[in-house]
């Protein structure tokens, strides 16, 4: 029906340096990002102009903080403007674009910030583990000591044993992505890993070793948004959005359809794909939720980047690098960029806002036209997938 | 069995309690809930009947924590997975009484319940786990 009509188009966006952010609290995170998105805007009077905000931010344990809608909106110096937090675990700013999106589709608002932010480092990894797990299900599988990589491992396993996916090949994810974080000056893990280094990594949840697992991190993305028609009042670059979808699945995994993809990532995709007009083959960069590089091969299949069964192939080939036939990740991914859940879903936007409009300087991708982003909550019980196209 | 026990999580943990697996059936497609539910996620009826489900089962897949919250550390490493039961059904679990190098995909493995330790604040539910049906 839409066909590749602008839903919303990007205006200006900000992300804050990603890693263990010392002594500030997530407000204060947040803040940095906001002040990116306004100084890369300056046609745009924020404090007049925007009108709304909708954040990410997936617990209150990590700083005792909840009610995270109106504490951001008063420190990134919106005090008065309607702010709430949106909440889908690690797709909660996922959650929040679209939240901005069906704010400006309906006409209230003309202009309106999306982002997220969250604060993790200053917490022990037992307790991160703990709080993490709460966005799966508590009476069966944390009640059972079953974690967040767990999940994600038992996923593993499962691809392994059904496709013949090697701890190589998931590997070889982790060595893509951190070649790309070491060329994002805002990555929370700036440096090359080698597979052996990779392979040889201690277990965290077998078959998943430390460097399969994304990265506790602390950090915030933002987005500013408008109307498509008044856009260009804002910048003579703006990037709309042409794809929008978004599903859940049952809470708990054993209940799922599948253990080696996940629905809700799959109607998602079809959603976002049919609304912008695209094609899988369409895509010229995007960026994935590999919250582990398991989840990154997975989503390889998922979004129709190769057949079910595929995706440790289509890394071995090398087609998702930098220089391949789609790359993906060209931030670093969760993986090396860092995975400050609640800030995710718009920091994969706002790499791929640079990417389109040729702003991502070393880890520019050619001629990138439409980009995607895909998000996931929790073990897939939420998924949401964006496009976005430049002029 | 009592009819009339609610279809919650709670009463599944109280049969639990009791050496039970239960789930609940649905009186009008017949569609088995493990855990229960209040409302049938296929047709949408609130008419159910308690039917026990058979403690055997097979592993379609698992891992071994090594990373745990601040209540298992104690125990990691341990494994968990997710196992086949009859009727389409699965629930994931602990994997106990067996070394982890001898666990593998499709193996049989026998839910048992572990009713020594149930916590005295919420939540106050059993575990069960699961074990080799044929010990080596």
């Amino acid at each position: 029906m839409l066909k590749g009509k602008p839903l919303v188009s990007i205006v200006s966006a900000g992300l804050s340096k990603f890693g263990k952010l010392e002594g500030l609290y997530a407000r204060e995170i947040f803040a940095q990002a906001a002040k990116e998105a306004f100084d890369r805007c300056p046609n745009l009077d924020p404090k007049k102009e925007i009108q709304a905000l909708f954040v990410g931010h997936m617990g209150e344990s990590y700083e005792h903080q909840g009610h995270t809608g109106s504490t951001v909106a008063d420190w990134a110096g919106l005090l008065h403007i309607p702010a709430i937090r949106t909440e889908a675990a690690c797709a909660s700013s996922a959650a929040a674009l679209r939240a901005g999106i069906f704010a400006v589709l309906s006409g209230l608002f003309d202009v309106v910030m999306v982002g997220g932010v969250e604060k993790m480092t200053h917490r022990t990894t037992s307790e991160v583990t703990e709080f993490l797990a709460m966005a799966s299900d508590f009476p069966f599988e944390q009640w059972h000591g079953i974690t967040f990589p767990g999940l994600f491992a038992l996923m593993a396993t499962a691809h392994m044993h059904k496709y013949g996916t090697t701890e190589e090949q998931l590997a070889m994810v982790a060595v893509k992505n951190h070649h790309n974080g070491s060329l994002n000056p805002k990555a929370h893990m700036q440096k090359e890993v080698t597979l052996e280094k990779a392979l040889s990594s201690r277990f965290i949840a077998w078959p998943l070793k430390l460097y399969d697992c994304s990265l506790i991190t602390d950090g915030a993305s933002c987005l500013i948004i408008t109307k498509p028609e008044i856009a260009k009042k804002y910048t003579d670059l703006p990037i709309h959005i042409i794809g929008s979808g978004q599903a859940s699945d049952s809470i708990g995994m054993y209940e799922r359809e599948s253990l080696t993809s996940l629905t809700a990532a799959k109607i998602s995709a079809k959603q976002a794909y049919e609304m912008a007009g695209v094609k899988p083959e369409g895509i010229d960069v995007a960026e994935v939720h590999d919250c582990f590089t398991i989840a990154e091969i997975i989503a390889y299949e998922d979004l129709g980047f190769c057949k079910p069964g595929e995706g440790g192939q289509l890394i071995e080939r090398g087609e998702t690098k930098l220089d391949g036939r789609l790359p993906v990740n060209t931030s670093g991914g969760l993986k090396s960029k860092g995975h400050p859940v609640g800030a995710t879903g718009t920091a994969q936007a706002y790499e791929i806002y640079l990417q389109l409009t040729e702003q991502a300087d070393r880890r520019q991708v050619k001629d990138a036209k439409i980009g995607l982003a895909h998000n996931v909550g929790g073990s897939g019980a939420t998924a949401a997938v964006h496009i976005f196209r430049r002029e | 069995m009592n009819e009339q026990a609610p279809f919650t999580i709670e009463q599944f943990y109280k049969y639990i309690n009791l050496g039970k697996l239960m789930g609940g059936k649905c009186k009008k497609c017949g569609v088995i809930h493990l855990p229960p539910r209040p409302l049938c996620n296929k047709c949408l009826s609130k008419e159910f009947e308690w039917v026990e489900i058979s403690q055997k089962g097979k592993l379609l897949t698992y891992t071994i924590i090594h990373v745990a919250p601040p209540q298992f550390e104690q125990m990691a490493p341990y494994a968990v997975g997710i196992i086949q039961l009859e009727k389409g059904l699965r629930i994931p679990g602990m994997i106990r009484d067996i070394e982890h190098e001898e666990i593998e995909i499709g193996m049989e493995l026998t839910v048992n319940f572990d009713t020594s330790a149930v916590p005295s604040q919420w939540p106050q539910w059993p575990r069960y786990y699961f074990k080799p049906t044929h010990p080596q």
